[in-house]
């Protein structure tokens, strides 16, 4: 039986960038080892020399020629802006202490 | 007047029997009179509605030639983006947004002159198969309103089988069109990968998402899948070829000689005994009409959900990176020089629910490094033998069938606390999207034991969609004539106005 302990969980969702409380730490952890159980069972399977499929099709690069085309304003890209300021979109800190 | 189907509506239109406003009204008044009870709607946008309406009235007015589906009103799954009208995708995380720009497909739904009458419930983000983890609550299954209507396109599939709507959109990432078509007894299509444009289509699992059609024939399905389908330069992964000729299949409907594969690992075992049964008496149909009926296999279907459910998690949690609380939606805890990280992981958490969680921090688990080859290297092999298990089943049949689900509509709550139950209403229809082919559901009767609709699922090889309708289209002809009326005049009427 797999399992993810609370402080795994804690971790994941750290990297996901997801505040958790504690209660929905320890729901998620008592969840994941039947899930993961289930989810395992792709490795029951010999896959050695069996290609991996990322995508349906074969996937090509697409261009288009290098000309200007109609695109949204900055008001209409600002339009659902939490905050904005200057025709820019306005975050919180990113670098450590407030000025 | 909102009973007949969307041919039907057209042709009162081209007569002049009716106008598209008193048609949009008569759909607009239905929700007025049934949707507090079926909550298939998150918006609708009855001033756009009717403005769009008089718009196509003057110009069949003024003799301008119209697309075959103008005028008529379709409901717009959430998933997709309609200029300036509210768009959440299910969530809390994007209550109030407004895009600045259409989706392609609203492009090609408002070239067409079709009236978007709003936007429909959905699992949060399309994760889930029930409609129950939209952020909203949940949409309820016109059938008996005690159950779900499947999911995660719940709204769409309730508002076209409660006649809010003729037609409508959603998408189907593991089964999202065709599972509620089924739960519901209408038709619903998931076209082949690349063949409807994913611009503006709010992605959950961008090598599995694709939107399709639903209607209550096989024939409206066939005229909206041939409006919304068709190359587009801002998806790459857009298909630059012809659309399938779907509509001439669905007027066609003969499959003599046509060679069903009856997929063996897709029925039997798990599978409710009335839904087993209306699928066998299905295949007799057909073989009656003159199709050969043979069974195929395909061993790798028996790992398809457990690859998804790594595969379609891990495109999610990165997918899912872009609702950071910057650039549009919600944002919480900006207090006192509150560091972006913080804002970000506050408003995550407000924002997202239970079931969008629990696969992001899935997804994040299995592409974490130690565990990545183990978990998304062997899904993505998996996907491999899926494809070629398909590739020599399509070698032996010209489409595959199985049940479309394995059960009929279950009861609001019944699974809603066990992931792996909920996941399990998708086992019949992941393989598909895993392969990036197309499938169908119809309505194949209401099953005995629960007088609920069960859904028969067609599959077809990329690009070859019109083998759905074709094979669609005949066994709906013979069933109607066996029933003598269309399955959904056995609904309960919902105490709205007929």
């Amino acid at each position: 039986m797999s399992s993810l302990s609370r402080d795994e969980v804690a971790k994941l969702a750290g990297l996901a960038r997801i505040e958790m409380t504690e209660e929905e730490l320890v729901n998620l952890s008592s969840q994941f080892g039947m899930i993961l159980d289930a989810v395992a069972r792709v490795q029951e399977v010999d896959l050695t020399g069996v290609k991996a499929t990322s995508h349906p099709q074969p996937l090509e690069n697409v261009a288009r020629p290098d000309v200007v085309l109609p695109s949204l304003s900055p008001q209409d890209a600002l339009s659902g802006a939490p905050a904005q300021e200057e025709s820019r979109f306005r975050v919180p800190q990113i670098l450590g202490e407030a000025e | 007047m909102i009973r007949k189907t969307a041919v039907q509506m057209a042709e009162s239109l081209a007569q002049g029997e009716t106008t598209s406003v008193e048609l949009t009204q008569a759909h607009l008044d239905r929700i007025a009179d049934v949707d507090g009870k079926v909550k298939a709607f998150l918006h609708v946008d009855a001033e756009g509605a009717l403005a769009q309406a008089k718009q196509v009235d003057e110009k069949r007015k003024s003799g301008e030639k119209l697309s075959p589906l103008a005028g008529i009103p379709l409901a717009l799954k959430d998933v997709l983006t309609q200029k300036g009208i509210p768009t959440t995708s299910g969530s809390k995380i994007l209550e109030g947004w407004r895009p600045p720009y259409d989706s392609t497909v609203v492009s090609k739904l408002k070239d067409a002159g079709v009236v978007i009458m709003g936007k429909t419930n959905m699992d949060e983000f399309a994760m889930g198969s029930s409609t129950e983890n939209s952020g909203y609550g949940p949409t309820f299954n016109p059938w008996d309103l005690a159950r779900t209507p499947g999911g995660s396109s719940g709204g769409s599939a309730a508002a076209v089988s409660s006649f809010e709507a003729p037609l409508a959109i959603g998408s189907d990432t593991g089964g999202s069109i065709r599972q509620p078509a089924a739960l519901t007894g209408i038709v619903g299509v998931r076209p082949t990968y690349g063949a409807v444009s994913r611009f503006g289509l709010i992605a959950y699992s961008s090598s599995l998402d694709q939107a399709g059609p639903f209607g209550r024939t096989v024939l409206d399905t066939a005229l909206l899948h041939e409006v919304m389908a068709g190359h587009d330069p801002k998806d790459a992964t857009s298909i630059n070829a012809p659309v399938p000729a779907v509509v001439a299949a669905a007027k066609s409907g003969d499959v003599k000689g046509m060679k069903i594969g009856v997929i063996k690992q897709l029925q039997g075992e798990g599978y409710q005994k009335g839904v087993q049964t209306r699928f066998d008496e299905s295949l007799k149909e057909l073989a009656a009409l003159g199709a050969e009926i043979v069974e195929v296999d395909c061993p790798s279907f028996e790992y398809a959900l457990a690859a998804y459910y790594l595969i379609a998690p891990s495109e999610c949690s990165s997918n899912l990176a872009r609702f950071d609380a910057m650039r549009y939606g919600l944002r919480t805890g900006d207090v006192n020089g509150a560091s972006a990280e913080a804002v970000m992981s506050a408003t995550r958490d407000a924002g997202f629910g239970r079931e969008v969680k629990r696969r992001i921090i899935l997804g994040t688990y299995a592409l974490s490094s130690g565990y990545y080859d183990a978990y998304y290297g062997s899904a993505q092999k998996i996907r491999t033998l899926i494809i070629q298990d398909y590739a020599k089943a399509f070698s032996q049949a010209d489409v595959l069938v199985s049940p479309t689900a394995p059960t009929t509509a279950f009861k609001i709550g019944e699974k809603v606390d066990d992931p792996m139950a909920m996941y399990l209403a998708d086992v019949a229809t992941i393989p598909v999207n895993l392969a990036g082919i197309c499938g169908m559901s119809l309505p194949a009767g209401l099953a005995d034991e629960d007088n609920l609709p069960v859904g028969f699922q067609i599959m077809a090889p990329a690009m070859q969609d019109q083998r759905l309708y074709q094979a669609g289209s005949a066994l709906e002809a013979a069933l109607l004539s066996k029933w003598g009326a269309p399955i959904l005049d056995k609904a309960p009427a919902l105490g709205g106005s007929k």
